[in-house]
């Protein structure tokens, strides 16, 4: 090495992400303070995780033995209502979205229509399904029909949102081309709007299905019908074995759906 | 074919015939399917129940409207508890999605047998809504706020994971080959070399869930994992609508809040 | 001194990108590494300091023969050896000096450059070398904010920062402007001087080969077809090199067999 220039003893240290030490070590001690609070909400205490071990192993013991014909006749009519649920709200979903879409695109329609699909678009973004269906049991009843309202609810959010979009980012020139032929607004949707939309929401609509699916699976919990209510019977009654067994079949449905719908969304797009 | 030739004259039409017969019988399939659906829910349904439906929202929306809003000095607690459950839930998955993600990229997988194992961890634990693992969580380990934190972080490591690896796997290649080059270790590599390459994604990715999750730590109460679900469970339970209604209130609230957070902190990382 | 015997690379597709290649390069020597797209010398120069395993042969780096080396003895052998890059392979969101420093990582622990907390003589030759290369400015600018050249410049900072006895150089000038071009393989041609390094350069440019090297290698499929002086490059090697092209015509090719191969390279080199 050249050692011929003398040493410049230029100090040097990586410069900091933020650059006002103020807020700097600001930020870090209000974390710090948040984490050591929120942690001491947890209650965590030996004995709970002692005896939270001792059933941990008794539930793996279950789902190395799991049991699916003591209630298989209940396992089998919960998986089918799940996936009726899933099937019927998507596509039902889908259908009263086209509407929905169209009055929350700010370039078609006038402001009150756009602010109330807006408005019903963020109710439905904003809760969870399993908030939504609570309601929607106690107004239509115990089974399947408050869940399908549910999931159709949430679909037509979904797929309100995205398609709003869509149409707000339409490319106007095609608009504008369709609409120099002297077309009605039918049919300028219908040959400008339609055609360019169109792909990406039969992606849309099997990932919509897969996440449905995965809902549908679950409501039961609260009395929407489907495999949820089954689950949760059987884990109040400490009935592990068929616990385990449930659990297994969710998973086992919930990934042969992922990856058919993400077989097909490839082949489409 | 678009072009159809016929006695030499060319004609164009949208699509031929057996494309155009497939896509009816694909409708008609479709229309058919939804049908059997619709009987088999239709079957399962108790009619009365549902023609009641006007008259119990009706009443619901009457006896919630106005909300209780001095119910609100009963909610800070629970809501305090529904955001350390969306919090510290992230963050421990944070702490075992990051490790896990590095196990599972084709680009940062010390073998084939760790990557399939932590391929398997991610889709187990994605396919279990938090709900589910909420219910196991609190079997196991009773109610309260520690079960929904960890219902939260299990189903989100499968989440965070898998958008995280896909990360790793798509950095650039060529800072990696130029650190090890330099003789760096491996462990040099992967902090100078691919950990500045996917840090902002990552970042981005815990951003993202954590909003998921506050949205989802309301709901974990319901079966008893802690939060403002509880409350939302015993006010439903005993019929008082208009606590209920400022529950779900709060929960618009501070669901919008977080959006409002998370997309503000996901633009100033980039 | 770096001495090659015999070295082959068949990748697992079946290709042979190297057919028992033999060369000698003496301390201090820049040679310049030619040939079409595909004829192997992105491979060789990897092999050398094994980014990629080569199949069989030996590759002796003074006295250490690098491939028979275990992974830990392949890091401590690595250190003495630079590399630069076609894309400069910067990591975009280090700082400037961080690029720099991260040339001695191979000396310093992992807690260390973890903390970026390397010794301060380190510091003082990586700002030295910074000046050097005329980018003393901007230590802490990110290395996404900076141009093509000046990227290209933290990576020859970075590769000598290592103090290497053997300068790999892989395409540097192939995502830079001709004006640009020519200041970087000066820099290099400068620096190898200064600190007698031995440089190997792979290069698409001819005429910049043979302005700045003081040796060319023309490889054709795996295999050494030139090994001469920059100015014995007459048409008729050129043609071995690279396949039937007119060097001196100045046009769109009348006849242009092998036009594939000759895209890449400048037409109008002149025969001396």
């Amino acid at each position: 090495m050249a050692q011929a220039t003398p040493l410049s003893g230029r100090r040097w240290s990586p410069p900091p992400l933020i650059k006002n030490p103020w807020i700097r070590w600001g930020l870090i001690l209000g974390a710090v303070i948040y984490f050591a609070v929120a942690l001491s909400t947890l209650q965590f205490s030996p004995e709970r995780v002692a005896r939270g071990i001792q059933r941990s192993g008794q539930l793996l013991l279950a789902f190395l033995q799991p049991d699916f014909t003591t209630r298989g006749n209940l396992i089998l009519v919960g998986i089918l209502e799940s996936v009726t649920m899933a099937a019927i709200s998507t596509v039902a979903g889908f259908i009263i979205s086209v509407p929905v879409g169209f009055g929350a695109a700010r370039n078609l329609v006038p402001v009150p229509v756009y602010l109330f699909c807006r408005g019903l678009i963020a109710l439905s973004r904003t809760f969870q399904e399993v908030i939504i269906a609570i309601l929607f049991v106690v107004m239509f009843g115990f089974g399947p029909f408050a869940g399908v309202l549910t999931l159709t609810f949430g679909s037509l959010g979904f797929f309100s949102k995205l398609l709003a979009e869509d149409i707000e980012e339409i490319d106007p020139a095609q608009v504008e081309a369709i609409r120099s032929t002297g077309a009605s607004w039918l049919k300028m949707v219908s040959y400008a709007v339609v055609p360019q939309v169109l792909p990406r929401m039969i992606g849309l609509t099997l990932y919509r299905f897969d996440i449905n699916i995965r809902e549908a699976a679950i409501l039961g919990i609260v009395g929407a019908g489907g495999i949820g209510s089954t689950l949760n019977t059987s884990l109040r009654r400490y009935d592990y074995d068929t616990a385990s067994a449930i659990i297994l079949v969710i998973i086992a449905l919930v990934m042969t759906v992922e990856l058919t719908s993400g077989w097909i969304r490839k082949r489409v797009q | 074919m678009p072009v159809l030739e016929k006695n030499g004259i060319k004609t164009w039409q949208w699509r031929d015939q057996r494309q155009v017969l497939t896509e009816y019988a694909l409708w008609l399939l479709l229309l058919l399917v939804m049908l059997i659906c619709a009987r088999f829910i239709a079957e399962r349904t108790t009619w009365s129940f549902v023609l009641d439906a006007p008259r119990q929202g009706g009443e619901m929306i009457a006896r919630g409207v106005p909300p209780r809003w001095d119910y609100m000095s009963q909610l800070w607690r629970p809501l305090w508890d529904t955001l350390t459950i969306a919090t510290l839930g992230t963050a421990l998955s944070f702490i075992i999605a990051v490790p896990v993600a590095f196990l599972a990229a084709r680009n940062t997988t010390p073998h084939l047998i760790v990557r399939y194992l932590a391929l398997l961890i991610i889709v187990g634990t994605r396919s279990v809504n938090s709900l589910i693992w909420a219910l196991i969580l609190v079997v196991i380990l009773g109610p309260g706020v520690l079960s929904g934190t960890l219902a939260i972080a299990l189903r989100s490591v499968g989440f965070m994971g898998k958008l995280i690896y896909e990360g790793i796997e798509e950095i650039n290649p060529e800072p990696v080959e130029a650190i090890r080059s330099t003789g760096a270790s491996g462990a040099q590599v992967l902090s100078y070399a691919i950990w500045p390459q996917v840090i902002t994604n990552i970042l981005g990715v815990t951003i993202y869930r954590w909003d998921i999750n506050l949205r989802e730590s309301t709901v974990v109460g319901l079966v008893g994992a802690g939060g403002i679900g509880i409350q939302l469970d015993a006010s439903i339970n005993t019929l008082r609508w208009n606590q209920v209604s400022m529950i779900l209130i709060v929960i618009f609230v501070s669901v919008f809040i977080s959006e409002w957070i998370s997309a503000k902190a996901r633009q100033a990382l980039i | 001194m770096l001495r090659i015997e015999s070295l082959t690379k068949r990748y697992p597709t079946g290709d042979m990108a190297l057919k028992g290649v033999n060369l000698e390069v003496p301390d201090g020597q820049v040679m310049a590494l030619i040939g079409p797209s595909g004829a192997g010398k992105s491979t060789l120069i990897r092999c050398i300091n094994r980014l990629v395993e080569p199949t069989s042969g030996n590759v002796w780096l003074n006295r250490v023969n690098l491939t028979r080396l275990n992974t830990r003895e392949l890091r401590q052998a690595r250190r003495k050896i630079g590399m630069i890059f076609q894309e400069y392979a910067l990591v975009e969101r280090l700082t400037v000096m961080e690029n720099v420093l991260s040339g001695q990582l191979g000396y310093v622990n992992f807690w260390q450059s973890w903390f970026r907390k390397f010794p301060q003589s380190t510091i003082d030759e990586a700002f030295r070398l910074l000046d050097r290369v005329g980018l003393s400015e901007f230590p802490d600018k990110r290395a996404d904010a900076l141009s093509g050249g000046q990227r290209q410049r933290v990576g020859i900072a970075r590769a000598l920062l290592q103090n290497p006895e053997l300068l790999l150089v892989d395409e540097p000038t192939a995502s830079l402007d001709p004006k640009t071009s020519r200041q970087i393989m000066r820099l290099i041609n400068e620096l190898a001087s200064e600190r007698g390094l031995s440089v190997i350069i792979n290069i698409h440019d001819v005429p910049l080969a043979q302005m700045f090297a003081q040796r060319i290698v023309g490889l054709r499929f795996g295999e050494v077809v030139y090994d001469g002086p920059p100015n014995r490059l007459t048409p008729a090697v050129l043609n071995e090199i690279y396949g039937e092209e007119d060097w001196n015509a100045s046009g769109p090719a009348q006849d242009s067999q092998d036009s594939e191969d000759s895209e890449s390279v400048s037409v109008g080199v002149a025969a001396h």
